[in-house]
């Protein structure tokens, strides 16, 4: 790409420095173009694209079902609520429903990967800043995690678990020991996280009052999730517009005011406690039967018994795999709370089995364009600090 | 700002939002969509700048924040494009849905940057896929694709696969095959 910072022409005062796209701290393929003045950053201009993969126009080849897949490689640290948004996003445009016991398993999940989410984002933002040691903690407890979405999907990352209408698969046999270890044991490891961090001095001098932004400038530029809250902007979509049953869960939603790295790394470490809460409520309402997907014969796959003995689940099955169903005429837009902030998808249909259009609102790509207004008058040292605390995930950006 | 935390759902209220719209310009509102429980206000092309201003600044309505700008390419119906836009009231925990109904021969719109510095890369993101120019907008250059990307992949009449001369099985192992 040939994206040029206009200079004064002869100008020896500023400097154009390209940061990326191969840069650690960048978390992916993110180039930015900084102007610099001595190691004062006067301008700086993201550039991405660099993993744009067009995953929208894939979909509108894909029928409803198949492009569920996709959707998992956009965010690859949230692959549960890639899954969530779109799922929805089409119940909504049929006016399905999933069953509690389905919405209840959703949310475990999606707040584990919350979880897990955050810890990615620890440890890598601590090792940016120096801090090794909190690296190897985070990934100790997020393998944890993935054992547990391996135990439930089969698959570590990319587990295409959530499905329209419910979940894959019922959860697995003594599926509720490895994540009653985990709720007794991650409280004491977020202690430790902040014991290494919260207090201590370099990480307070790196972050403290650097990338400040106002929450007035933070709503215009479309801020949203940990970002907007640490602003003081008690924005949280699972309040706001309460979807998959979180009416019914006891939590806070955590907010700063001091609108600085340091404020969004307490939101964040704030939010790892609450979610805990959450996956604990959602242990307790999962009960060990009950449906795991909506009935709607001809959209939502027949169960195997019926399948075997009745002749129209059969008819169906095929019809489901082979055609896929058709939603009728309409739009529909559903927002959900990713880690990184408001996480939507919009889906038009035609009436046809595959998709007319289907958008992902990503919120890291709206976070990202707000990074010049941190990151400008500040050191270049800060722009590490900055990227880091925006959360970003390349492949959601660029999708 | 929207400190208090509201639990119980937003209930949308289509009329507050057309009527407030239509006591700004009798003309703002050509129509209402009520999808599942979701409000869509369609507004004339000419008018969705200060449709959108309005949305922001009318007291009742308080729509602070442009969650998200998207497009629906129709082709070959006309007008082809429609331009979605989500708007979020953070205070009053209420969603609304602007569109506008955009044609292939012309595809120009206001931009809401100067309504929204966030409606920046969204904008920019819907120009790079779907070549819809936004008159006002600062700074409209492709985005996700290379600069010399020649066309706007998310138009239905772009195929899926792409517009490439894709050689010949015999073509490509004559040219793998020349010492």
């Amino acid at each position: 790409m040939t994206t040029t910072v206009e200079t004064a022409v002869g100008s020896t005062k500023t400097m154009v420095l390209n940061m990326g796209p191969q840069h650690p701290a960048t978390h992916g393929v993110l180039r930015i173009l900084l102007e610099l003045d001595g190691e004062t950053v006067v301008k700086a201009i993201p550039d991405l694209g660099y993993l744009h993969t067009g995953i929208e126009k894939s979909c509108e080849d894909k029928t409803y079902s198949q492009a569920i897949t996709l959707t998992d490689r956009m965010d690859y640290l949230n692959p549960l609520g890639n899954n969530l948004v779109y799922c929805l996003a089409v119940e909504k445009l049929l006016g399905l429903e999933a069953p509690k016991r389905a919405q209840y398993i959703r949310v475990m999940m999606a707040e584990l990967q919350r979880i897990s989410s955050h810890l990615v984002w620890l440890g890598t933002h601590a090792i940016d800043l120096g801090a090794m040691s909190v690296f190897l903690y985070c990934f100790r407890e997020r393998e944890d995690i993935l054992k547990i979405f391996e135990m439930f999907a089969g698959q570590r990352m990319m587990t295409s678990y959530i499905r329209i209408g419910g979940v894959a698969l019922d959860p697995p046999a003594g599926w509720r020991q490895p994540v009653e270890r985990f709720l007794k044991m991650m409280p004491s490891r977020v202690d430790e996280y902040e014991t290494l961090l919260t207090e201590n001095r370099i990480w307070m001098a790196r972050t403290q009052g650097v990338g400040y932004i106002s929450p007035e400038d933070a709503v215009a530029w479309s801020m949203t999730g940990p970002m907007l809250r640490a602003a003081g902007v008690a924005y949280d979509i699972r309040k706001a517009f309460p979807y998959s049953s979180y009416e019914e869960f006891d939590f806070n939603v955590v907010t700063r005011t001091e609108s600085d790295c340091y404020a969004r790394y307490l939101v964040r470490v704030g939010e790892i406690r609450e979610s805990l809460k959450i996956v604990k409520q959602a242990f307790d309402k999962i009960t060990d039967d009950g449906p795991i997907k909506a009935e709607a014969p001809g959209i939502i796959p027949p169960q195997r018994e019926k399948m075997k003995t009745e002749m129209e689940a059969l008819i169906y099955h095929f019809k489901i795999f082979t055609e896929g169903f058709s939603p009728a005429p309409g739009e529909a837009y559903v927002a959900v709370e990713s880690p990184r902030g408001e996480l939507g998808c919009f889906i038009a249909s035609d009436g046809s089995p595959k998709p007319l259009r289907a958008h992902f609102r990503s919120p890291s790509y709206n976070n990202l364009q707000a990074l010049p207004k941190l990151v400008e008058g500040q050191l270049i040292s800060d722009v590490i600090a900055c990227i880091g605390t925006t959360d970003i995930v390349l492949g959601e950006v660029d999708r | 700002m929207g400190l208090e935390i509201v639990t119980e759902s937003s209930s949308q209220n289509a009329n507050v939002v057309a009527d407030s719209l239509r006591s700004w310009n009798p003309n703002a509102v050509a129509e209402v969509i009520t999808f599942r429980g979701q409000t869509t206000i369609v507004v004339p092309r000419e008018l969705l700048r200060g449709a959108a201003e309005r949305c922001r600044d009318d007291q009742n309505l308080k729509f602070d924040l442009l969650s998200d700008t998207t497009c629906v390419d129709r082709y070959p119906a006309e007008p082809r494009f429609e331009l979605n836009y989500q708007l979020v009231s953070i205070s009053r925990r209420d969603r609304v849905s602007l569109r506008v109904r955009v044609s292939g021969d012309d595809p120009v719109v206001d931009s809401l940057v100067p309504v929204w510095p966030g409606a920046n890369w969204q904008e920019r993101e819907v120009f790079d896929l779907f070549g819809i120019r936004f008159t006002g907008h600062t700074d409209l250059r492709r985005i996700l694709l290379p600069d010399d990307f020649e066309g706007y992949p998310l138009r239905r009449d772009f195929p899926v696969e792409g517009f490439r001369d894709v050689p010949s099985t015999g073509e490509l192992f004559r040219k793998s095959s020349t010492p």
